[in-house]
Parts: C-alpha cells; structure tokens; sequence
C-alpha cells in the first residue's frame, strides 16, 4: 500500500477576526468559527493530486485536536482522503509532541510521504515538519510550491527568500507546503455524504506515551499595539513633504 | 550564565544581514557570552566578517564540502552536536532558519521558540501569534536549551568593529546524504525582495489589470522598494502569488509601506502592521486601510501615482 499521510489542524478560521481573553490566558475560541488549517488543505490537495496521478494508494489524514476536530477530519475526508486518525488531546498540544506523535504514526502506517502546511494559521510555530523529519531521521523540505514524484524520489522547489530552491530527496520525506503548491478544490454535497461513511478512528493521546506537558510555559497573551491615527493629507506635494519629514525619501 | 551559540546565515561569500540581527537579540540577555557558527565548505571570508561583530566573543568554523548549500539535514545533527556547551541556540527568522532551527531543536529533544519579538529575560520571550493579532509571551523550562528563531524585523543590526577570535571545529557527526541540491534561482523581478525589503509598494484590486500594475512597479523602481499585492489583486490575476502580502501570503515589516488602491482587508492588514510607516492612497475615504495609515490620501491612484513619482525627483 502506497500510502501519503497528511498532517491537518484545526484552526480558527482566518476570516475571524482574534480577540485576546480579557484575563489574558489566550484568545477566545469559544463560538468562534472553526476551519483546516489552510496550508494543511494545500497538503491535502497535493496528496490527492498524486493519487490522482496514480502514484498513491492511499491518503490518510491525521490531526491531534479535541473531539470537535472529528468536523475537520470529516471535511479532509469529503475532499478526498481515504481514511482519517483523530488522536484526540483536550489541551494544546505543541510541535515537538505532535512531531512525537506523528513519529509513531508513521512506524504503523508506513507512508512513503508526509504532508503538512508550512504552519498553523493560530500559532505561527511553522515548526512540524522540520520537527518530525529530524526526529525520523529523514529528508524534509519546507514550503514547496512544487512537487514531482518518481522512482523513490522527489523533486521538490521550495520558495526560499532569494527566490527558489530545488531539491532531490530520496523517500520517506517530509515535505510542507506554501501557497502556491496548488488551490485546494471545493467540498460537494455528495461528497459530504460519502465522506460520513469513510472510517475516522479515534486515539487516545495516553496510548502514544508522549505527554501533553507543553514545551513552553504561557505567561499571558496580549493584543498587539496599536498604532497611533496617522494624518490625512490633500494632494502629492503634501505627501512628499510627509515622507521627507521622516526621513523617508 | 548565558552561553549563546548564534547559527550564521551566509551564501558562502557573505554574511547575511540576518546574523547581525540574531547578535542584537542575542545581546539583551544580560550578560550573556556570544559565540557565532559558521558552517560552510570554505569559511574564512564569512568567519572574518562575523568575527567583526561587535559582541562576539569567539567564532567557530566548520568547514566541510557537505555544508556547501546550508541544507538543514546536513547543517542540523553538526549544530546539535555543537550546540552541547551552550544555554541557547539562535538562528534568523528567515527561510533558511526557520528551516534549519526546528529540525535542531527536535535532535535536541527540546521546544523551538519561533520568531522572538523581544527578550523578556533569559528563558522569557515575546513572539507574535495568530499572524500578529496577538503577543504571546512564554517562559522556556529553566533546564532546557533555548533554541529560537529571531524576527529579523524586531532587531537592530549589531554593530562591527570588533575582532574576535576564530576557531576550526569538526562536529564529527555523521552527515546524510538523502538530501541532494539542484538548483536556486533568484527573485525574476530583479527587485528587492518583499519579505525583507526596507520599502514595499503594494497595489490591490483598483490598479484594474496586470497593465495597471506596472504604475505599481514604476514606482518601486523609483524608491528602490519591493512590490507586493492584496490577495484581492492576486486573485483577479493582476500579478503573480508569491507576491501576496497578508495572512496567508507574507508577513512583512518595512521601513516604508505604500499601500495603492488597496482597501485594507483584514487578512491583509495583519500582513502589514508592523511597517514602520504606512502610507494609503485610496480613492475611497471610509476604506479601512485609512485607520491604520500614519499618513492617508484620498484620490485617483491613475494621477497621484504618476503624480508621486514625478515629485519624488
């Protein structure tokens, strides 16, 4: 069985707008509209392109998430995937447990790819795949926006800040993706109905001996600041002068 | 006390800005001694230039054919390996840290600090969440290394002047080889690039077409500025992806940001607030994009633009 596993999270979705909890332990989340990470749907889609492709068996889609995260999964499984894992954890798990977890995944299920977005749009980490590729021992490569599979290879370009980067990988690897790997395709009705069918098992954080004790401590979460109301000015020369007054231009 | 191994980012002639920054960081832990690694096939030009770094007290030089293309499956079990006499790990908050520092930290068995904003203390940092909608300030265990990422965009580069002591160190790690280089190509546009650029103007849905983007790219050239777009323009097909600022393109922190034609969506506005300064023209007044702008213009972008760059001489 080719199989590609593919790493997703459930987010707040990014057209909420974040409000910080007045005691400052976090943000609010409570009745907050709840999506798939976006960069895991690009995963996603990537994985069901090449089985589409015919270089796969199988997608299998795998979160850690409180009991709610089953929405998210169902919605991976309305795309596409064959099969979802849900290792449900009520409290924050971070990426060096995830990483862990992922790594005992991966001895079960063997997979000759791993997926997953180059970061969560929540905590910004970024941070997974590079994690579970080291803890695996195997290659990584972050932020594809390109990835070509053949004879136990991968050819894969990443966006880089010079520009972009080529890579030969031998597999198992792990990749993440950037935006411009593809554009995730729309659930449809049926597809909905079919993925309700579609086997989602459920785990308990406890059977993967990892811990939920987080790497990092919070000490409090405050909104950004805020900047000050700027000025308005009526016409170009105006704004030169703006710009040259700080030393802008 | 703290021991802080700073990972030099260099395209094996260069330093990279980036360092500088991560010495800057390094250096508001009080008291803390500074090391500075370079891992290249060839270091000496690049150790020479960290050793001129105002604060380093020694630089390390691992010097192997392997390094040659910084993959971080290659650069990552040395750093691990080197990282044993130090409290702290410090990479940029680049593509090429933000690469490399995870992977450390997992052979390290420990959290990565992702982006550090601000040095609270030596085990205490702030770094920004939810695209910068919120501030998380953590406390890494007091036993643990601290390995982190530092947001280049928060810190001054350090000064240089000094001249520290370089040193050769061989990790004796053994290195993969299932990680091969191909290729790099640089940025088409010839332009500085966006996520590090001191100046961006960025165009939105208003310039109309990809022919109305080129007022956008005129006036870059003129400041010397990098372009980018709303996703609004990006998915009108006015100008490439990899262009888009916001959410769920880049997170950008310039000196100046021209924001043209562009409404101020708030997927774009967290891609933009920690510009320095924001400039708006919009031709619509209630456009929220104006509450954010430390200096507003209300017009026709099709004459203020043209109109801009003629007055910037």
């Amino acid at each position: 069985m080719r199989r590609i596993m593919v790493g997703v999270k459930r987010v707040v979705d990014y057209n909420v707008r974040i409000r910080v909890k007045p005691d400052n332990s976090g943000v609010i989340t409570e009745g907050v509209k709840m999506s798939l990470n976006p960069f895991d749907e690009i995963a996603l889609e990537e994985a069901l392109r090449i089985k589409e492709r015919g270089l796969a068996d199988e997608v299998l889609a795998v979160s850690i998430g409180p009991a709610d995260t089953q929405q998210q999964l169902r919605t991976a499984l309305a795309m596409g995937a064959d099969r979802a894992v849900l290792v449900q954890a009520d409290a924050v798990v971070g990426p060096l447990s995830v990483a862990r977890i992922f790594h005992k995944l991966i001895e079960k299920e063997q997979p000759f790819l791993v997926l997953v977005g180059k970061q969560a749009i929540d905590d910004d980490n970024g941070q997974t795949a590079q994690m579970l590729a080291g803890i695996w021992d195997r290659p990584q490569a972050v932020s594809c926006s390109k990835v070509e599979i053949a004879d136990g290879r991968a050819t894969v370009t990443r966006e880089v800040d010079t520009g972009l980067e080529v890579l030969e990988i031998d597999l198992p690897a792990v990749l993440s993706v950037d935006l411009r790997l593809n554009e995730p395709r729309y659930v449809k009705l049926p597809d909905i109905m079919k993925a309700k069918k579609k086997p989602l098992d459920t785990l308990a954080l406890a059977d993967f001996g990892v811990g939920d004790t987080p790497a990092f401590t919070t000490v409090k979460v405050e909104p950004p600041p805020q900047r000050q109301k700027g000025v308005m000015v009526k016409d170009v020369a105006e704004l030169v002068d703006a710009l040259k007054k700080k030393g802008l231009v | 006390m703290s021991k802080i191994l700073v990972i030099a980012e260099h395209d094996g002639a260069r330093l990279n800005p980036s360092t500088l920054k991560c010495v800057s960081c390094a250096a508001k832990i009080p008291g803390a001694a500074i090391d500075v690694l370079v891992l290249a096939t060839d270091s000496s030009a690049v150790a020479a230039q960290a050793a001129a770094i105002t604060g380093v007290g020694k630089v390390l030089a691992a010097d192997n054919p392997a390094n040659a293309e910084g993959l971080a499956a290659v650069l990552a079990p040395q750093v691990a390996k080197l990282a044993a006499d130090y409290t702290h790990v410090f990479g940029p908050s680049t593509t090429f840290g933000k690469d490399l520092m995870p992977r450390v930290a997992a052979l390290l068995g420990v959290g990565q600090v992702s982006d550090v904003m601000s040095v609270e203390g030596p085990h205490r940092f702030k770094r920004p969440v939810y695209a910068g909608n919120a501030v998380l300030t953590l406390d890494v265990p007091a036993g643990d290394k601290v390995v982190a990422t530092v947001r280049v965009a928060s810190f001054e580069a350090a000064a240089t002047g000094g001249s520290a002591a370089i040193t050769k160190v061989d990790p004796g790690v053994a290195l993969p080889t299932h990680t091969r280089f191909v290729s790099r190509s640089g940025a088409s546009t010839g332009r500085p690039d966006l996520q590090s650029a001191s100046r961006v103007v960025a165009g939105g849905r208003a310039l109309g077409s990809a022919d109305g983007f080129k007022l956008i790219f005129s006036l870059a050239d003129k400041l010397g500025a990098a372009v980018g777009a709303s996703r609004a323009a990006v998915d009108a097909g006015y100008i490439q992806n990899d262009l888009q600022i916001g959410q769920t393109g880049k997170i950008i922190a310039p000196e100046l940001y021209i924001g043209v034609g562009i409404s101020g969506a708030i997927q774009h506005m967290t891609g933009i607030k920690d510009a320095r300064t924001i400039v708006a023209i919009n031709k619509d007044g209630e456009a929220p994009i104006f509450e954010a702008a430390d200096i507003g213009l209300v017009g026709d972008l099709f004459s203020i633009v043209p109109e801009l760059e003629k007055q910037l001489g």
